[in-house]
């Protein structure tokens, strides 16, 4: 099956997977530094100030790949879907450049200050741009998910007769009818993500022995998010499936592994199974008597969709979305479990001295980003075979490109971005490999020493005003 | 407001945000390009250490290029990116090594990635403005559309035109590099970049002259507007203008102003695109496509007007701002990492 349609799918599926990883570290870490500052203005403590520098450093890099990889999206729009752009494009073109002018020039604007001014602007403008850009972050994932939401509960637009869609009611094409879980429940992902991640960092410095108050107040941050969220996040996990439900009832029943409807007694949960597309069946299955009419309709007997009320060709593959959904789910709990484990220790005092504890944490690092993959892949595969859900099928989305541009460009994407990208990774794993030291530069000491010219405590030093470093003593 | 009117104002945004994005990341990727010829790695820092507060601003005008495209001319957004698919992916990947390498090649911790990483910086800036010029010398040269979709072979956009603007982006994204180098540093970078803008302003000069010369050849539509009494009283002042302002730098250069070569520079980047904007108008895609045609409806045009008529001033205001905190020169050791 390996034909130009699949490959612009692997192709668009594997760059946006790519480009999410960075937005949700972004999303997350901007609020957190906005947090930290925002401390540290207000009670003067130098720990928060360095972890400000600490992760403001790793944001810049994580920021940086995720602008370019975001570039490539925006652009693939039309060299991979030109024909759902020339169909939709008059609906959500506009709703995407309203992310541009609202959001990513809001970033863009203020990052450089964020990184950058310290010494430039005074403390309360420094603050405000942290506060922009964080802002700017949440404000582009509204957009793009509303975006992303329209497409699978398209609402407030007609199609005419030459089959391109037109927008009626624009309030309707941006608040249309999922985007209100989906927006929350991506925010909470972004925020466990950067909790694992700022809590491994805390854990792993502690393992190591340097339990500093920096590294002890990240880890008590991050540990206070693990615990709040988690919960938070399963409660809108439910939410969100029951709008589903209502929406998208051949997603649920792919989630579910259920081929029939249910009948008056309920529908089981099936636990373990691995759905068939050929028999219509779901195979070697395990399953709890009610439970999913319970989750999904709140009442013992509700009914329950089922693949079959449709087409073979209306069916979204269920074996991917079904198996996904439950890693989703799964590490969700885990991520719950570890957040009640956090509490315990830190009733019993323990919290930076339980290695298991820390150890735990450190493991759990990648999960919230293994979930929240998981998440958009039940989503996004469980939406086929439309782009835009009922209205405009994935195949009349297609580019006219043909196999061998799609495989070469394909091939050149999997290099490059495995190359780049793990590279960055890499320098960020490096550089929180390290732990944040007491008046954290905003300069890297470990980095190549530049030849002449440099007094580091001078770097940047320079008052608002002064126009430049026209201070720094000449060679 | 009548339908023709909204739709000549989106096209003029569209063209405002290319305008603004040409300039502005034109000199960002010229200062990698500038790379080949600065090998100190002091220099090299300075000189991202000039644009690294700024470029990611001035990348989101592509992006808001390609997003207003889709919105207000989604004809023409799709019929451009399968039909130029390779330059512009060859772009998109040139930005991409561009863009990881402004950070990461201040964190290389072996002299050898650090290379590795300058090169990155420097091929991806090349690349990115070569792809550019392609995608520039496809849309003129024409693109073939039959029922509204790209109907053209793989190679269609590979021309000695399409080579030949590829070429003149790179010359003159490094020479607006090489001009923002005079304005931002000094001694003996500047004495360097003064050098490199003067010698890559002439050879600019006459790469426009035969572009201009070429591109009316392309579409008897083109050579109308140009040649044409009455027409030519409006598009003989562009090449007047591109003279005088090219004397004008060339004082600049000698009277070893700071600003004035780059304001030079920007304006004759400016005349030229409106010396674009002349053959251009009312077609989106050569030969047939105008922009009548490939308009989305007025209701979508109309809901994104009115963000963007108050949304741009307000961007332009604090990128303007942003400029202003990151003013002056920027001197070797004053890093901002
Ligand atoms: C939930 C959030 C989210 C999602 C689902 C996406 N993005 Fe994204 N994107 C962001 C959240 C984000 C961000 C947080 O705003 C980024 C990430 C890091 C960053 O630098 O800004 C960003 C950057 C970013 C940029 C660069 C912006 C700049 O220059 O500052 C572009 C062009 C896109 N994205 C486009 C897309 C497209 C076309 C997507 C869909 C296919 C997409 N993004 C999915
Ligand atoms: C950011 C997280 C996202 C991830 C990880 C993701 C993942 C995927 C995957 C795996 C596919 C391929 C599905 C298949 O072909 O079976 C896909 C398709 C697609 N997605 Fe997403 N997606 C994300 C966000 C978005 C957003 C925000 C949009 C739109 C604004 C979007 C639009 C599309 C389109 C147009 C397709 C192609 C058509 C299709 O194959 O369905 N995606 N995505
Ligand atoms: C444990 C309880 C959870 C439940 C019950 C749950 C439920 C859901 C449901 C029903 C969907 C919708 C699929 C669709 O209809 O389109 C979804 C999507 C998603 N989930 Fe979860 N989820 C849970 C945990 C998590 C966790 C822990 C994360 C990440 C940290 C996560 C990230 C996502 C993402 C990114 C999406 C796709 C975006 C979206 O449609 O909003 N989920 N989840």
């Amino acid at each position: 099956m390996i034909d130009a349609f699949h490959l612009a799918r692997a192709q668009f599926g594997f760059t946006v997977a790519f480009h999410i990883m960075f937005p949700a570290f972004s999303i997350g870490l901007a609020s957190y530094l906005m947090v930290l500052e925002g401390l540290w203005l207000r009670t003067g403590r130098q720990v928060y100030l360095d972890l400000f520098r600490y992760w403001a450093k790793i944001f810049s890099i994580g920021f940086a790949m995720g602008v370019v990889s975001g570039l490539v999206m925006s652009y693939q729009f039309g060299t991979n879907w030109s024909n759902y752009s020339a169909k939709a494009g008059a609906v959500i073109g506009p709703v995407m450049a309203y992310e541009v002018l609202t959001a990513f020039f809001l970033e863009a604007g203020f990052l450089g200050v964020m990184l950058f001014g310290m010494k430039r602007v005074g403390r309360k403008l420094h603050f405000f741009s942290t506060c922009m850009v964080a802002g700017g972050t949440i404000l582009s994932a509204f957009w793009i998910l509303s975006v992303n939401s329209w497409m699978q509960t398209p609402a407030g637009f007609g199609v005419a007769a030459d089959g391109k869609m037109f927008p009626t009611n624009y309030w309707q094409v941006i608040f249309n009818p999922s985007v209100f879980v989906r927006v929350p429940h991506m925010m909470l992902a972004s925020y466990l993500v950067v909790a694992f991640i700022v809590g491994a960092v805390g854990a792993f410095h502690m393992l190591r022995g340097h339990s500093t108050p920096a590294v002890r107040t990240m880890f008590s941050m991050a540990m206070w998010m693990a615990a709040i969220v988690t919960p938070m996040q399963i409660a809108m996990g439910d939410i969100h499936g029951l709008n589903t439900l209502e929406y998208q009832p051949m997603k649920v029943a792919a989630m579910e592994g259920d081929w029939e409807p249910s009948g008056p007694n309920g529908a089981p949960l099936i636990l373990f199974g691995i759905p068939n597309m050929a028999t219509q069946h779901t195979d070697y299955k395990i399953e709890i008597p009610h439970a999913s009419s319970l989750i999904l309709t709140h009442s013992w007997n509700g009914r329950v969709p089922g693949l079959n009320e449709v087409p073979a060709a209306d069916r979204p593959y269920a074996p991917v979305v079904f198996w996904t959904f439950r890693v989703m789910v799964g590490l969700g709990f885990l991520m719950f479990g570890l957040g009640l484990f956090s509490l315990f220790a830190r009733w019993r005092g323990t919290l930076f001295s339980n290695r298991l504890l820390h150890r735990a944490v450190f493991i759990m690092a990648p999960a919230p980003l293994i979930a929240m993959l998981c998440g958009w892949m039940t989503t996004e595969i469980g939406r086929q075979p439309y782009t835009v859900y009922g209205v405009l099928r994935t195949i009349d989305s297609v580019s006219p490109i043909g196999l061998p541009g799609i495989a070469t460009s394909l091939a050149v994407f999997a290099v490059v971005y495995f190359a780049v990208f793990g590279a960055g990774i890499m320098v960020i794993i490096r550089m929180m490999a390290k732990p944040p030291v007491v008046g954290e530069l905003s300069v890297d000491p470990n980095k190549p020493i530049r030849t002449a010219g440099i007094h580091p405590g001078l770097a940047g030093a320079v008052p608002p005003g002064m126009g430049g470093a026209s201070l720094l003593p000449a060679e | 407001m009548s339908t023709e009117t909204i739709i000549s104002i989106w096209a003029g945004l569209i063209a405002f945000a290319v305008l603004a994005y040409v300039v502005l990341d034109g000199f960002d990727l010229g200062v990698g390009i500038l790379f080949a010829a600065e090998r100190g790695s002091e220099d090299r820092d300075t000189m991202v250490n000039t644009i690294a507060p700024m470029w990611d601003g001035n990348e989101t005008w592509l992006v808001l290029g390609g997003a207003g495209l889709m919105a207000a001319f989604p004809l023409a957004y799709s019929i451009i990116m399968p039909a130029l698919y390779p330059t512009v992916l060859g772009m998109l990947f040139g930005l991409i090594f561009r863009g990881v390498a402004f950070e990461l090649r201040f964190r290389a911790h072996s002299e050898r990635g650090r290379r590795g990483w300058d090169m990155s910086f420097f091929c991806g800036s090349v690349l990115a403005a070569f792809c550019q010029g392609l995608t520039l010398g496809g849309l003129l040269q024409g693109i073939h559309v039959v029922d509204g979709q790209y109907a053209g072979g793989w190679f269609d956009w590979l021309t000695p035109f399409t080579i030949l603007c590829g070429v003149a982006v790179v010359v003159g994204y490094a020479w607006l590099g090489a001009c923002w180098l005079v304005w931002r540093t000094d001694e003996s970078l500047q004495v360097r970049a003064r050098k490199q803008a003067a010698a890559l302003g002439w050879v600019m000069l006459a790469l426009i002259i035969v572009v201009s010369l070429w591109t009316p050849l392309l579409n008897p539509n083109f050579m109308r507007r140009w040649f044409h009494w009455p027409g030519i009283l409006l598009t003989s002042p562009v090449p007047l203008l591109v003279g005088l302002l090219a004397v004008v730098f060339h004082f600049g250069i000698v009277r070893r102003h700071h600003l004035t070569p780059f304001l030079c520079a920007l304006a004759i980047f400016a005349l030229c695109f409106a010396g674009l904007g002349i053959s251009f108008y009312p077609l989106i895609v050569p030969p047939d496509i105008t922009i009548w045609a490939a308009a989305a409806p007025r209701s979508s045009q109309v809901f994104i007007l009115i963000g963007a008529v108050v949304l741009i001033p307000v961007i332009l205001i604090y990128s303007g701002f942003s400029y202003w905190v990151f003013r002056g020169k920027v001197q070797a050791g004053e890093h901002y990492h």
